[in-house]
């Protein structure tokens, strides 16, 4: 893996209240190029606000969010949040798609918000590599839970970030889906892509997780390898 | 919700129906001298001044020193209204009276701005003013009715200055008949003849007294009644302007907050809100959802044209009218859409605040009085509604004073909401 273990993103003393509720602290911690890290914690740990900060969705508190220059720069325009645009794609966990509108016009819509030099080829590469050429005429809102889920991280990735973020991506998906999207995940790191991804599957942190982030009540409690956690903690 | 606000709705109407109506203000102006408002009928005097007071007790007078002070009344908007007495109209009347010669006019000056504001004191300056004509004619039919019964029963009448004796038509018939049946050669005739021919003078006197009476019986008094401007809106085209307001209100306010809801609902606000500033998001909306609705409008009015005359040369002035007012709605969407969350929510919400505020709007400010007149001011200040109808109103009748500063109130409805909706979406996207 090519660049393997060059920070692409590095989170310093992140903290984010809501009012009075404290709900991320002085978090820090880096994405290394090509490395697949989980974020495990029970509800309310403050994984969802972790992820949409990193993805400049959500401003933090306090602290920042430190991003090497993208490979690919796809972006004309200056980042959002300060965040180079390009650089970061996010996956929510709910599937963030126009339900009336096709596989390939969603596509295109964000491929266009993200002001991609070629939103035509973007939108055919992205067909091609989740396997939906095939139903790219098809109305999201009528496809399964794991296309969507699909169409879902091809937005993501539409503009070949070198951070992909992703909020529980199985969490709606049956055995087999979530087989073929950890394939597809699993293929990306590979590529070079840093993918964060939030989940509560413990199995699935000890699977498919060169590293793992342990959060609790907003805090970073563990920062290491599946091996050295302490899974019965 | 679904039981307030039926009952909220149901109650505003409900007072606004019950309460009771105020009085228009009126600026007042007469000329006629304090001493000098009698009119004599026959032997009959009227006070016309006494119908005056009848007339105060239907509006809120302001008394005028000049003609010019009441028209400045109503042009300020201090009153509705101006009702002008010249100096020569008790004259006029006794003249009308007395040889059928005569002119007395009133004059009324009607403000402009608002169909059914003039509607309303027109009909109440019209009811009394009505109500002197009747009061007159009454007099005038009474001392006819005395006339005629002189004529026909005799009696004594007053005239120049000396006291006369009126046969009247039964004692001519039993005089003529008398002599009839006495006629025997040698009777004297002349006195009796005599007496018939002065009371055929008298009587033809008398009757030429009437003719003018009667002549003046259906309307004494003239009304000369103008606008402000010269100009006025008609009660047609301002139908048109409401319908055009209410359809732009309805399709920007459900567009502007349902597709901010949409994007809420469908998940997509977060991932756009990566891409997109909040503001920039916000402001697309409005723009859109107004430029359909304006589309719509248009299209709307220029339908509507081919019934009710509007001048087409002020399209300009529409467009811009609608676009303002649009702007203002479209803004006051989105703030329903950040709060909402959700299309179905936000649309229902859209609806539940169109109707009030159109219904409050177009309640004319002297149908309800005091308090809740200066409530229903206040609601409608903070709402498009009003100053929208106001601008596009103006915009199809080119009525002074313009639509200058319904725009500029529409600009600064525009960006309060703007700022409550980009507020609303920071306190709601972050949960």
């Amino acid at each position: 893996m090519d660049g393997a273990g060059t920070a692409t993103l590095s989170a310093v003393a992140l903290t984010r209240r809501f009012g009075k509720r404290v709900a991320l602290s002085d978090v820090s911690f880096e994405l290394a190029r090509g490395e697949l890290t989980a974020i495990i914690g029970p509800n309310g740990a403050g994984k969802t606000t972790l992820l949409s900060i990193l993805a400049g969705a959500l401003p933090p508190t306090d602290g920042e969010v430190r991003l090497s220059e993208p490979q690919r720069p796809r972006g004309r325009d200056p980042g959002r949040r300060g965040l180079p645009r390009g650089s970061v794609g996010w996956v929510p966990q709910q599937p963030a798609l126009y339900s009336k509108l096709s596989v390939a016009e969603n596509l295109r819509l964000f491929a266009r918000l993200e002001s991609l030099a070629d939103p035509e080829a973007a939108v055919a590469r992205m067909l091609e590599q989740t396997g939906l050429a095939d139903r790219h005429g098809d109305q999201v809102g009528k496809l399964s839970g794991g296309n969507q889920q699909r169409v879902n991280i091809a937005i993501g990735l539409l503009s070949e970030p070198t951070v992909l973020l992703l909020d529980e991506p199985s969490s709606s998906l049956d055995p087999r889906q979530r087989a073929r999207l950890w394939e597809f995940i699993a293929e990306l790191a590979k590529l070079g892509t840093s993918v964060l991804y939030s989940t509560h599957d413990v199995h699935e942190a000890q699977q498919h997780a060169d590293r793992v982030l342990a959060l609790e009540d907003g805090r970073l409690v563990f920062a290491g390898s599946p091996a050295e956690m302490d899974w019965d903690y | 919700m679904l039981v307030l606000y039926p009952a909220v709705i149901g109650a505003l109407i409900g007072f606004a129906v019950s309460n009771p109506t105020a009085k228009p203000k009126v600026a007042i102006y007469t000329g006629v001298p304090i001493g000098h408002s009698v009119v004599t009928l026959g032997g009959q005097k009227i006070d016309v001044s006494r119908y005056a007071q009848e007339l105060y007790a239907s509006i809120t007078p302001i008394m005028t020193s000049s003609p010019a002070q009441a028209v400045a009344d109503v042009r300020s908007g201090e009153a509705l209204a101006a009702l002008i007495i010249p100096s020569d109209t008790v004259k006029q009347i006794q003249s009308l009276i007395a040889t059928g010669e005569g002119n007395p006019i009133v004059r009324v000056v009607l403000n402009d701005r608002n169909p059914l504001e003039r509607d309303l004191v027109q009909q109440a300056l019209q009811t009394r003013v009505n109500a002197v004509q009747t009061a007159i004619s009454s007099q005038l039919l009474k001392t006819i009715a005395a006339d005629l019964q002189l004529v026909l029963t005799g009696g004594k009448i007053s005239f120049l200055g000396h006291s006369l004796d009126l046969l009247g038509l039964r004692n001519t018939r039993t005089i003529v008949q008398g002599a009839v049946t006495s006629l025997p050669a040698g009777s004297s005739l002349a006195p009796a003849l005599g007496q018939v021919v002065r009371f055929a003078n008298v009587a033809i006197d008398g009757l030429a007294l009437a003719a003018p009476e009667i002549t003046s019986v259906g309307t004494p008094l003239t009304i000369d009644q103008t606008e402000l401007s010269g100009k006025t809106t008609p009660t047609a085209s301002y139908a048109i302007a409401i319908a055009a307001v209410v359809l732009l209100m309805f399709v920007t306010l459900l567009l502007a907050s349902g597709m901010l809801a949409l994007e809420r609902s469908e998940n997509a606000y977060r991932r756009l809100i990566g891409l997109l500033r909040p503001s920039q998001l916000l402001a697309e909306k409005v723009v859109l959802a107004t430029l359909c609705a304006l589309v719509l409008t248009v299209a709307m009015s220029a339908i509507l044209s081919a019934f009710v005359a509007i001048d087409w040369s002020r399209f300009g002035l529409w467009v811009l009218a609608l676009g303002f007012g649009g702007l203002a709605f479209a803004s006051l969407g989105v703030a329903v859409g950040a709060l909402a969350r959700d299309v179905s929510v936000a649309s229902l919400l859209a609806f539940m605040i169109s109707l009030p505020i159109a219904f409050i709007a177009l309640v004319p400010a002297t149908a309800v009085s005091g308090g809740l007149a200066t409530a229903l001011n206040v609601i409608s200040f903070l709402f498009p509604f009003r100053a929208a109808l106001q601008a596009v109103s103006n915009a199809f009748n080119g009525i002074a004073p313009g639509i200058g500063l319904p725009l500029l109130h529409l600009v600064g409805l525009t960006l309060v909401f703007a700022v409550l909706a980009r507020a609303a979406l920071t306190r709601f996207a972050d949960r």
